[in-house]
């Protein structure tokens, strides 16, 4: 499916880090890091296996601290917010984690209606089984309503995993490793989801990965993490196009054009 | 081809330095649990109040117990009294059969096996449980997801222990005392009226009161104990089965302990 132009405001940024550290005993996982989410925006970071990609992402959503630096969230700087306001925060920001990370003892019903039951407690029954069913819609899977998480495959599982996410009706989304551990048809099926998710819900996106189909098809922008750093931005081509020999390595490795 | 040589050989820690970082992760651990149970305090009386998962693991944790509580404790009841009759049999004094034995499974039987039945059922449910949501960020989900994961999953389950293991002790401490019965009525045909106006004059007030507060901290230090090891479990799959296995022993470990302690303190208090 071909990706829609997206609409973006580059003079509104959702998301702004300045000089992010952060480490965890010796070792030094985030080295000043700087970026900018644009409204309206998928940007895809890109990196090698335990180079603190997740890391950033936990940080933005407030679940780990950052040693020192700037992270301002739509207009909120995170490390600064008392738990009452970040948990308003987190309400505009949806996390689709590496595993769905779906609650194993719920049904898919209410999986999805557990962000909602427990943070919009004056919507009517009748208001969250439509909003389960809008977004079950969206994702593809209204058939598996009354299963539970154990007997869905890994792809109906992290569709499920974005579609609790999809509820609270985020203005960003974060997405850590959308397609790691996913046959390359549904990973296809994944990246088409993300580009959906951003044209329907008008969402900005920051999306974890090291599969550069997913970059190449999903992104508007591409970062690359080394060394703690942002080393290349731009597009995707833009990002490759260089010979720096640790870029090259990464897509030669991983990508067959 | 590399032989070994001097370079090759482990290095070895001197074994004060081994005794001084086991001792000083010993201490970070109590500390880590001490902050456990004072976040535990700490939250358990502010708003938002999750009645419905209390509730729900009321059920998961007192009715789901109920079949393994009533096969033990029957049987308990049937072998304790077996087993106390040749003793007393020796002095001629079995009709004092329902006095000991009541006394027995009131003031320790009841309260510490139920107690171990849930450190075994419960403590490894609970670790397990804990343990496998954080190995799989279910519990990081619960947090970006604008929910306390501690008040939702921690404070409802302590409380849940804590309620539900001084019930489960009554029930146990009736249906041994049933058992008993059962065994005494075979054997010396002591009637139904008999047995419990012995049992009810042996045992007072004390005797019931002490039992259901010493289950209410069997209950709590099983529902801590559990929670904080599972999550705090480490990553893995490895790590779900520790947090079930040490969920397990270090709660049968310290209600041993308890046991002990609150002997000591009902029996200052019975002759006071």
């Amino acid at each position: 499916m071909k990706k829609q132009e997206p609409v973006i405001d580059r003079s509104n940024s959702v998301i702004s880090i300045r000089g992010l550290v952060k480490s965890f005993g010796d070792l030094h996982v985030l080295r000043g890091v700087d970026l900018d989410l644009y409204k309206g925006e998928n940007l895809v970071v890109l990196g090698k296996s335990g180079t603190g990609k997740s890391v950033l992402i936990k940080i933005i959503s407030g679940l780990l601290k950052p040693d020192t630096g700037l992270v301002n969230v739509l207009g909120q700087e995170v490390s600064k917010l008392k738990p009452r306001d970040l948990d308003q925060l987190r309400l505009k920001i949806g996390f689709s984690f590496q595993n769905s990370a779906l609650y194993d003892s719920m049904t898919i019903r209410k999986n999805l209606e557990f962000p909602l039951v427990r943070n919009r407690r004056d919507m009517t029954r009748a208001e969250v089984d439509r909003m389960v069913e809008i977004v079950l819609d969206a994702v593809g899977l209204s058939q598996t309503i009354n299963q539970m998480p154990s007997e869905l495959s890994g792809g109906q599982r992290k569709r499920i995993g974005i579609a609790r996410t999809l509820i609270l009706q985020p203005e960003i989304m974060l997405y850590d490793e959308p397609t790691a551990g996913l046959d390359p048809i549904t990973c296809i099926d994944i990246n088409n989801l993300i580009n959906e998710v951003q044209s329907r819900f008008h969402t900005s996106s920051i999306i974890i990965t090291h599969d550069l189909t997913c970059a190449k098809d999903v992104g508007d922008r591409v970062v690359m993490l080394l060394d703690g750093q942002f080393q290349r931005q731009g597009t995707f081509d833009e990002v490759f196009n260089t010979q720096d020999e640790r870029v090259r390595l990464f897509h030669d490795y991983n990508f067959i054009d | 081809m590399k032989f070994h040589n001097d370079e090759d050989k482990p290095v070895r820690r001197p074994r004060a330095q081994a005794f001084s970082s086991r001792l000083s992760r010993i201490f970070t651990e109590l500390y880590n649990i001490a902050a456990f149970i004072g976040r535990f305090f700490k939250e358990v009386f502010l708003p938002p109040y999750e009645f419905k998962e209390i509730i729900r693991q009321c059920f998961e944790i007192g009715v789901k117990s109920l079949p393994l509580i009533s096969l033990t404790g029957f049987i308990i009841g049937i072998v304790f009294m077996n087993q106390s009759r040749p003793s007393l049999a020796e002095f001629g004094a079995t009709s004092w059969l329902p006095s000991l034995v009541s006394l027995a499974i009131v003031r320790a039987l009841a309260p510490l096996v139920t107690a171990l039945i849930g450190a075994g059922r419960i403590g490894s449910m609970i670790g397990a449980e804990l343990g496998s949501m954080k190995v799989t960020e279910q519990i990081e989900a619960m947090e970006v997801s604008a929910t306390n994961p501690f008040k939702f999953l921690v404070v409802s389950r302590v409380l849940a222990t804590t309620f539900m293991i001084p019930a489960l002790m009554m029930y146990t401490m009736l249906v041994a005392l049933l058992g008993a019965f059962l065994n005494v009525n075979a054997n010396e045909g002591t009637s139904f009226t008999t047995y419990f106006t012995q049992v009810f004059d042996a045992i007072t007030f004390l005797d019931i009161f002490s039992s259901v507060i010493k289950s209410a901290l069997f209950g709590f230090t099983i529902g801590v104990v559990g929670c904080y090891k599972g999550y705090h479990s480490s990553k893995g799959t490895e790590g779900v089965g520790k947090a079930a296995n040490s969920s397990v022993v270090t709660a049968m470990f310290l209600v041993f302990i308890e046991e002990l302690l609150s002997l000591q303190v009902i029996t200052a208090l019975r002759y006071l």
